[in-house]
């Protein structure tokens, strides 16, 4: 035996085929509508991530560097201030005190990934009659590279990296007129110098960066800057990127050490964020209501053209809620039908866009992100707005007097 | 054997509480019997669309009882109404109102179909074989719209007797009709009232077909004037 559908939906179905002109337009209306907002949700959603992707292979999650040298005013008893105007001391290349200790304290969190110390300042390169000041980074490469993956960005050589060994970037390299296999000499400010072998070239993508970034072991730039032991910073990495800034505020209250997330040092960019999803989430609301209103007017229509279909059915037997239902069906089909053309209308206009829309360096401007959930929340979406913009002409419907609608 | 109607002083006005307010039935009493083929006759504005309504449970009396096979309906919610409506009563209107976007089987089944709530093969034999009862077999697949008015008001007349109903109300069934038309869809109701023994009350101006049932009430200004039974044999 065939299992038939409620006839509520067999009614709605046959309105809804026999007026198809009207479906067609309501169903084009609908269709653009969701279409705009899920191109919109998933353009906005791959800019972030490439955003996030980019900003996440050059830079730890939070950061952990010694606190500030602040200089307090001299007293000379309670409230008795002295030396009311302090100037702030300039900042030396401090080692994070018993960082040993605190990186066994950050391993022990569930949500710390990795935690690598590295020893930061600046030099001087020299090669030939060339110099160029650059930032020495000393880390272990083992858990530096987890956290910026310098070997995926090696245009030349290796990027092992030995006690002699330096990797610097496309720039610097071009400034000195060096390649893999020469020398550097490296001086820092205390008059330290030593000769290093460029063993690899990187291209982080970022011309001051190429210019200034340079790679050594650890021991290397802790002789190097007179930090014998010590590390200038812990590079963290953590399992939820978005609590990097509730962690980190938790580390700095915990330890004596000051912890900044990447939220925190990439706040302009959040903030962008922000009122790009509050104007988003305005537009949708109001491609939303359109759509709703469009639904609605569209059934008031059909109240009307169908009142002597409805009539008739009242005096066959069909009850409030059956007349009820045919039409907040007929609404929630519109909604439903309509998003799911809307949303291929969307996710192809995206494709499109993402096939021709291109950076300067000629790399995508945004990943292709089209999760099925935007989609399946889009179709629910525009099914239940079908079904609430249904509900005042079904409600019409349902109330009509059987008498009027035949005599009428 | 109970009465399949029994209508009690039921009165009617339209406009209730307006300085309008008109009563358009005075009072009617009414009864017809299991089986009976009634006409009602009544000059234009008298009220008889206004009685049928009432009967058929679409409307409510201003006052007086309407009672259907025996039960009164004074108790009753609207959804007591559609129900008991959808179970005893067929109707048949002058503009056939099949609904368009249905074929004629379709259309047959529908009081079946909103009273069972969805389809079941037994619903298609029974329109199929009430289709064939008025000689409309080679059209059941047809949308309703592409027939003819009297083909069409067969299939109405098909649809109101779904249920098999206890009672068929017809406002002006052929009035719409060409003489033989007419002719032909009088002559199915009065032979489905032979072998059904289904009751059936029918508003029409044609004193032609009133004469060959077997009463004719006379609605004047809201009130039944005349009873004339067994005009059929009445000498003419
Ligand atoms: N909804 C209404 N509001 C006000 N007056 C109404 C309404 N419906 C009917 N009437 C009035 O009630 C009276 C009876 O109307 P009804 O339709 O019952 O007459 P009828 O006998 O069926 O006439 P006809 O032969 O033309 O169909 C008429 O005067 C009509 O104007
Ligand atoms: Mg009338």
């Amino acid at each position: 035996m065939r299992n038939w559908a409620p006839i509520e939906w067999t009614i709605a179905l046959r309105f809804l085929t026999e007026g198809i002109m009207q479906t067609v337009f309501i169903l084009t209306g609908i269709a653009m509508g969701v279409g705009v907002i899920v191109f919109m949700s998933a353009m906005l959603a791959g800019l972030q991530a490439n955003f996030i992707k980019r900003v996440l292979t050059s830079q730890a999650h939070i950061q952990i560097i010694p606190p500030d040298e602040i200089a307090r005013p001299l007293r000379s008893g309670t409230d008795i201030v002295e030396g009311a105007i302090v100037q702030r001391p300039s900042q030396r290349i401090l080692s994070i005190d018993q960082w040993q200790t605190i990186r066994t304290a950050m391993k022990a969190r569930p949500d710390v990934v990795t935690v690598s110390p590295t020893a930061t300042g600046s030099a001087l390169a020299i090669r030939g009659d060339a110099s160029r000041s650059i930032t020495l980074t000393g880390m272990e490469p083992e858990l530096y590279f987890q956290i910026v993956r310098v070997p995926d960005y090696i245009v030349v050589g290796t990027s092992k990296l030995e006690s002699d060994d330096i990797l610097i970037g496309t720039e610097l390299a071009k400034d000195l007129g060096a390649t893999i296999g020469d020398k550097l000499n490296l001086s820092v400010s205390s008059g330290a110098t030593r000769v290093l072998t460029i063993t690899g070239i990187f291209d982080l993508g970022n011309k001051s960066a190429n210019e200034r970034n340079t790679f050594v072991a650890l021991r290397t730039a802790q002789s190097l800057l007179d930090l014998i032991g010590g590390v200038t910073t812990l590079d963290v990495t953590v399992t939820d990127i978005y609590a990097a800034e509730s962690i980190a505020q938790d580390i700095s209250a915990a330890l004596p050490i000051q912890a900044d997330s990447w939220i925190k040092t990439n706040a302009q960019f959040f903030t962008a964020v922000s009122a790009q999803q509050s104007s988003n989430t305005l537009i949708r609301s109001f491609v939303g209501l359109s759509v709703a209103f469009g639904i609605a007017a569209v059934l008031v229509v059909s109240v009307i053209q169908r009142s002597k279909d409805i009539g008739i059915l009242r005096a066959m037997g069909a009850r409030r809620g059956q007349v009820l239902g045919v039409f907040l069906i007929q609404g929630g089909v519109l909604g439903l039908i309509g998003s799911l053309i809307g949303s291929s209308l969307g996710a192809g206009a995206l494709g499109l866009w993402h096939g021709t829309a291109r950076q300067a360096d000629g790399t995508e401007l945004f990943p292709l992100i089209l999760e099925p959930s935007l989609f399946v929340i889009a179709a629910a979406v525009a099914t239940l707005t079908g079904v609430a913009a249904g509900m005042a002409p079904a409600l019409r419907a349902a109330r009509l007097d059987p008498v009027e609608a035949i005599r009428g | 054997m109970v009465d399949v109607l029994a209508l009690g002083q039921i009165r009617k006005s339209y406009n209730v509480g307006t300085p309008v307010e008109t009563e358009v039935l005075h009072g009617i009493d009414l009864t017809l019997a299991a089986g009976e083929f009634v006409a009602l006759m009544g000059p234009s504005g008298s009220g008889k669309s206004t009685l049928l309504n009432i009967i058929g449970l679409l409307d409510r009396p201003t006052s007086g009882t309407v009672s259907i096979n025996g039960q009164s309906t004074a108790g009753l919610s609207e959804s007591g109404l559609t129900a008991l409506r959808g179970h005893t009563i067929g109707f048949v209107f002058q503009y056939h109102y099949l609904i368009s976007a249905f074929t004629a089987a379709e259309n047959v089944m529908m009081p079946m179909l909103v009273s069972h709530g969805r389809r079941t093969d037994a619903m298609q034999d029974v329109a199929y074989g009430l289709l064939a009862d008025v000689e409309l077999t080679r059209w059941r697949d047809n949308r309703a719209t592409n027939m003819s008015g009297g083909q069409q008001q067969r299939v109405a007349i098909a649809r109101a007797l779904a249920m098999n109903p206890s009672l068929v109300l017809a406002d002006e069934p052929t009035g719409n009709l060409d003489s033989v038309s007419a002719d032909g869809v009088f002559d199915l109701m009065r032979r489905i009232n032979k072998e059904r023994s289904t009751t059936f009350l029918i508003v029409t101006h044609n004193l032609e077909l009133a004469r060959r049932c077997d009463r004719i009430l006379d609605v004047i200004d809201g009130r039944i004037s005349g009873q004339e039974a067994g005009r059929l044999s009445a000498p003419a």
